[in-house]
């Protein structure tokens, strides 16, 4: 397969940009000079594995992985997709990481100090590596929303921070994921630093009644696409494809 | 309308935030249990072949205030120059060195650190050779899309001198920013790469 081609250039209107002052812990931490535009070398277009043997069985379930004395309070719910490249092909052995606040919006880390308590029974960390078809999945309690300081009363909507380890290092990628329905995604300062309509829509996780648990947890599709490859078939004159 | 052409976006980038550290290195924060040891810290095995080295630093902001809650990657060549990956096609990296490390940076000092060997060169897509160097790759709060860099070694003046990439950076004094001063710890190569995200030594940060 045509696996050996460098990655198509980012498209950088479809990401925020690095100055966003709404967001204002950008403003001093955004680079100001352009970037250096470098086509890929070898040291980009690979990447560590993680394998199979990594994970554990309750690292993809954040109902269980953390508990101590029951289950974490808040409604339960499946997280489920596929890892897939720009050329719509499935990322199989991808590393998939996330995190979350509790069902209270509350983070279990020393630096946070939101006054909704800390669930005993949450930690709010997972991971997963996709299987050949690129798909991943996790249970876990859907995470409230919380205030953060930026203006006055800034609020973030419901989510889930998602990192991703596709196949090179070019790929490397740290999203978000928000929840259909959420009218809040639309007032928030951060998801405002993604300048395109479409593009936030494209982090907004699909409620799934076919793949709900009936009597048991809601879930939500969410699919996430890392960088594709040039075909090599012509600087290669169709050798290897 | 002409025919599609069948591609998808790429998901858009948005800020790891302060709480980075959860999903990263959840026992550097104390959530415990969950699994034992955090992903890249240890770079090398007793077996390693290559030449131990120290890489530390830290990360500026614009007002010249380290980063606290900064997450660090790098990725790296093996001594003779080869990446532990199966897309690397020149032959086999050795078994004993991932190349990848991940570390945040200090809660009070805003340090990182990396123990791990002084990578081999590695060709330029013309062959040319390209200096010793490591990838980087930065996020944090306020850090909307990871920001990939490299550092190159001081003590490595010749190649750097040659280095095809270190060639194609128009604004000449603008090159230090990318290498790291070398000192020695405990009799070890220590080498310091301090990275500026804004300001007069603004490090140079590459689209890769
Ligand atoms: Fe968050």
């Amino acid at each position: 397969m045509s696996d050996d081609g460098s990655f198509y250039q980012r498209d950088r209107s479809w990401h925020p940009p690095a100055f966003t002052p709404q967001y204002k812990t950008s403003i001093l931490r955004s680079p100001q000079y352009p970037l250096l535009s470098l086509d890929n070398t070898i040291s980009e277009m690979t990447g560590p594995v993680f394998g199979h043997h990594k994970p554990g069985p309750l690292d993809n379930d954040l109902i269980r992985n953390y508990a101590k004395t029951g289950d974490p309070i808040g409604q339960r719910i499946i997280v489920y997709g596929r890892v897939l490249d720009e050329n719509a092909r499935p990322v199989p052995g991808a590393l998939v990481e996330f995190w979350q606040a509790n069902a209270g919006g509350r983070y279990r880390h020393k630096k946070e100090t939101y006054l909704a308590p800390l669930d005993p029974n949450f930690g709010g960390c997972g991971r997963a590596i996709t299987d050949e078809e690129g798909r991943y999945w996790f249970r876990t309690i859907k995470p409230g929303a919380y205030p953060w300081p930026n203006g006055v009363n800034d609020w973030r909507p419901a989510h889930i921070h998602f990192s991703i380890f596709g196949h090179a290092f070019a790929q490397r990628l740290i999203t978000q994921m928000y929840f259909e329905g959420d009218p809040m995604i639309w007032q928030c300062p951060i998801v405002s630093t993604i300048p395109d309509r479409r593009a936030v829509e494209q982090l907004i996780a699909a409620l799934d009644r076919e793949s709900t648990l009936p009597m048991d947890a809601l879930a939500y599709k969410f699919d996430i696409v890392l960088r594709g490859r040039r075909s090599t078939m012509f600087e290669n004159r169709m050798e290897g494809n | 309308m002409v025919q599609k052409l069948d591609r998808l976006k790429e998901s858009p980038s948005q800020t790891a935030g302060p709480y980075v550290h959860i999903g990263a290195t959840p026992n550097w924060v104390e959530i415990t249990g969950v699994w034992n040891e955090d992903l890249g810290l240890v770079l090398v095995e007793p077996e390693t072949k290559g030449e131990r080295i120290v890489v530390k630093g830290r990360v500026f902001d614009g007002s010249g205030t380290p980063l606290k809650d900064a997450l660090i990657e790098i990725w790296q060549a093996d001594a003779e120059g080869l990446y532990n990956s199966p897309q690397e096609k020149r032959g086999k990296a050795d078994p004993h060195f991932t190349g990848w490390g991940r570390q945040p940076t200090d809660g009070t000092t805003g340090e990182y650190k990396f123990e791990t060997i002084k990578p081999g060169r590695v060709p330029y897509k013309d062959g040319r050779l390209m200096a010793p160097h490591i990838t980087f790759w930065i996020v944090a709060r306020g850090i909307n899309i990871g920001l990939h860099t490299r550092m190159y070694f001081g003590d490595e003046e010749k190649a750097n001198a040659e280095c095809p990439v270190l060639a194609r950076i128009e604004h000449k004094v603008r090159v230090p920013t990318l290498i790291a001063s070398r000192s020695e710890e405990n009799d070890v190569p220590a080498y310091t790469f301090d990275i500026h995200l804004q300001g007069e030594k603004e490090t140079v940060f590459f689209d890769i």
